[in-house]
């Protein structure tokens, strides 16, 4: 995973809640066997027609937003399947943070899992920041992880908060599976426990 | 004495492996079930990594998500589609993990067959990369949907790391009225708290309407847990469960079923254990339910009317139910009894179990399906085809104009060839309505399975009691 460190950028405003991630992407482009090659299906239905040409009005279409790498959105962004194709297809396309009042809890998590910064500030904040985002190419954010610090193209800063496991994490561009193998013993310890205290758990479990 | 706990305060508490300084917890997963569409890149990721599956006896895979309902004899045309379903039978093989191919009379959606082969028990953790996990909920599991990072976290460790889960219990008090199901409640109750209702919590359900439910109707209920936002759902173990796991193939067996017994006996909450969040509805206030926008929160009874954006005060609100009703092709007042339908579909996992499809049955049986629409039913497993046959479901749909298809998610998401055109509407048992998500343009109205057989007789959406009095 890529670490997380700073990020200086533009950031595209879409003012929508409850952005599910079948818009995020459909499920149509889930067929495939790789992570990568899924920020041409980004916000798919919202961005393109139906013969597959852009739509001008869609942020992500318009010139300065085309290299947008921080989204700002709003409230329940990402709600719906569980599906890590969403921040697949995020990543894919350059963005690295994502601001919004809330998210639905599985898309928060896969953020993390891939080097995407998700915040959640208060609605005013947000508000705040999505009008600034409006104000196109000369308005660039600057989010500094290490500070926890969104810094606003007149130069205010604002705080946010995060997870301070999840922040070690994205600093590091760690790999949670190797982190937790080294915690073998520990599970190792408890399945003996286990085995022993609720034996039906280990036995049985594959069907005929 | 131990301060009293909740039924979550209970799994996750024997779960926690290790807990670091944060609070974060490293959590013990007792089983995972593993489609095609979020493993792949999970199982090239052990690959690359040179890791094998800690467990593979805990694991189960099953195609579902993209597999025809037509004749299957013949293989899958789409070629991206057979390129993952191969994918998930090569994994499978070279991980060892337990596999039921598409052949086998044991396919089915995943959160059909864990319940029907015994794999879910109260108690357990179970996870699968996809969210309506929370079906197994039903059983009183701790039971989550998770991202592929984390299918590849399991599959390597057997555990996850987590934060525990806020506790939110609803309960639904007195008897259900007559024609209102498991699928209409979960629908009140998402229509009243919304789609980020439940965020950060696990919901248990509780409450006179919900213990009298079958372990089908839990399921319902515990499936669209994920559309009020909460992470998972929770039915408190009792007789009801005991006597549905009994005997299927991946229950415990003799002495230990007993053992088992009296553990899952110990789960429900303890009295005074506190929640978070309560919510009580009477059921007595609920009504066949259906949903006229494009979030599951888009919901009223079927005796209402399409709602006047004019009249929402927010402008974020306003402008996201204008777009949903334009989405939608529906003018703001117009009845919801009077709105046509092209297609119907009775399936997925919320609604593709043999109560649902008997609940079916009972309004087709010696009515015809209406000019002009196409209505399917998609059993949610090979054995839940079979058994409605053996009761002569298939004879009363077949009679009736209904198809009758192969098991798999189909409709729901439209993964396969069976999906909307752009403009058409559906009547659907599945548990999304979101723009596109049951075919590009498709429109799609929730209902419980009476609701949709309903709608399929008359062409436009039905109050169900007016055919079954
Ligand atoms: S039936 Fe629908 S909701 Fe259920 S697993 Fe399949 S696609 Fe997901």
């Amino acid at each position: 995973m890529e670490k997380f460190k700073t990020l200086t950028a533009v950031a595209a405003p879409l003012p929508m809640i409850n952005v599910d991630t079948d818009k995020v992407i459909p499920a149509r482009f889930l067929k495939t066997i790789k992570r990568t090659g899924l920020g041409k299906h980004l916000f798919d239905p919202m961005r393109y027609d139906d013969k597959g040409a852009e739509k001008p009005g869609f942020v992500l279409n318009k010139a300065p937003y085309r290299d947008a790498r921080i989204l700002i959105a709003g409230e329940n962004f990402g709600c719906g399947s569980s599906r890590e194709h969403a921040p697949w297809a995020l990543l894919d396309f350059g963005i690295r943070c994502v601001i919004a009042p809330s998210f639905a809890d599985i898309f928060f998590n896969n953020c993390f899992k891939n080097g995407i910064l998700p915040i959640v500030l208060p609605q005013e904040t947000v508000d705040e920041l999505m009008e600034d985002a409006g104000k196109g190419g000369n308005a660039t954010f600057t989010v500094d992880l290490e500070a926890q610090e969104i810094a606003r193209p007149d130069g205010e800063k604002i705080a946010f908060e995060v997870d301070p496991f999840r922040k070690h994490c994205l600093l590091n561009g760690l790999d949670d599976i190797g982190l937790t193998l080294e915690r073998g013993g520990k599970i190792d310890g408890y399945e003996g426990t286990q085995r022993g205290g609720q034996p039906w758990l280990w036995s049985g479990a594959t069907p005929a | 004495m131990s301060r009293p706990r909740t039924l979550f305060d209970k799994i996750w508490d024997s779960h926690v492996v290790d807990t670091q300084e944060d609070g974060t917890c490293l959590l013990y997963i007792d089983r995972h079930l593993v489609h095609e569409v979020t493993s792949p890149q999970a199982f090239e990721g052990l690959r690359t990594a040179g890791r094998p599956v800690r467990r593979p006896e805990a694991t189960l895979a099953v195609p579902d998500h993209n597999v025809p309902t037509t004749d299957r004899s013949q293989g899958v045309d789409d070629e991206e589609s057979r390129i993952q379903l191969d994918a998930l039978e090569t994994n499978c093989a070279e991980f060892g993990v337990p596999y039921i191919p598409v052949t086998d009379i044991r396919q089915g959606i995943v959160h059909i067959i864990g319940p029907e082969q015994g794999m879910t028990q109260p108690g357990m953790t179970i996870v699968c990369g996809d969210s309506h996990t929370s079906t197994h909920g039903a059983f009183g599991a701790l039971a989550f949907g998770i991202g592929t990072s984390e299918v590849e976290h399991v599959l390597a460790t057997q555990t996850l790391i987590q934060r525990p889960a806020k506790n939110m219990r609803i309960a639904v008090d007195g008897a259900l009225p007559n024609g209102v199901t498991a699928k209409d409640m979960i629908l009140a109750i998402i229509g009243k708290i919304g789609t980020a209702g439940g965020t950060g919590h696990v919901i248990e359900y509780a409450g006179e309407a919900v213990r009298a439910l079958s372990m089908e109707g839990r399921m319902t209920m515990c499936n669209m847990s994920i559309e009020a936002g909460a992470r998972a759902g929770l039915v408190a173990p009792d007789e009801t469960t005991f006597a549905y796991i009994e005997g299927r193939p991946m229950a415990p067996k003799g002495g230990q079923w007993e053992q088992a017994v009296a553990y899952w006996r110990s789960l429900p909450s303890d009295e005074g254990a506190v929640y978070d969040k309560e919510v009580t509805l009477r059921a007595a206030d609920i009504a066949p339910q259906v949903t006229w926008g494009t979030s599951p929160q888009d919901v009223l009874p079927i005796t209402g009317s399409v709602p006047d954006p004019a009249a929402i005060a927010d402008t974020v609100r306003r402008e996201s139910v204008e777009r949903s009703l334009e989405y939608m092709g529906l003018a703001a007042g117009m009845p919801l009894s009077e709105v046509p339908v092209d297609t119907v579909f009775i399936g997925s996992c919320t609604n593709g179990r043999i109560e649902d499809l008997r609940a079916a049955a009972v309004v087709a049986k010696g009515r015809k399906v209406a000019e002009g629409v196409q209505a399917l039913i998609v059993p949610g497993s090979g054995l839940v085809k079979a058994q409605a046959e053996e009761e002569g479901l298939d004879t009363i749909f077949l009679e009736a104009g209904f198809e009758w298809r192969e098991p798999g998610c189909s409709m729901c998401l439209a993964m396969n060839a069976d999906k909307l055109k752009p403009g058409e509407r559906s009547a659907s048992t599945s548990n999304r309505n979101f723009e596109g998500r049951q075919g590009p343009g498709g429109r799609t109205h929730l209902v419980s399975p009476a609701m949709a057989a309903a709608a399929a007789i008359n062409g436009h959406l039905t109050d169900v009691r007016d055919l079954t009095g």
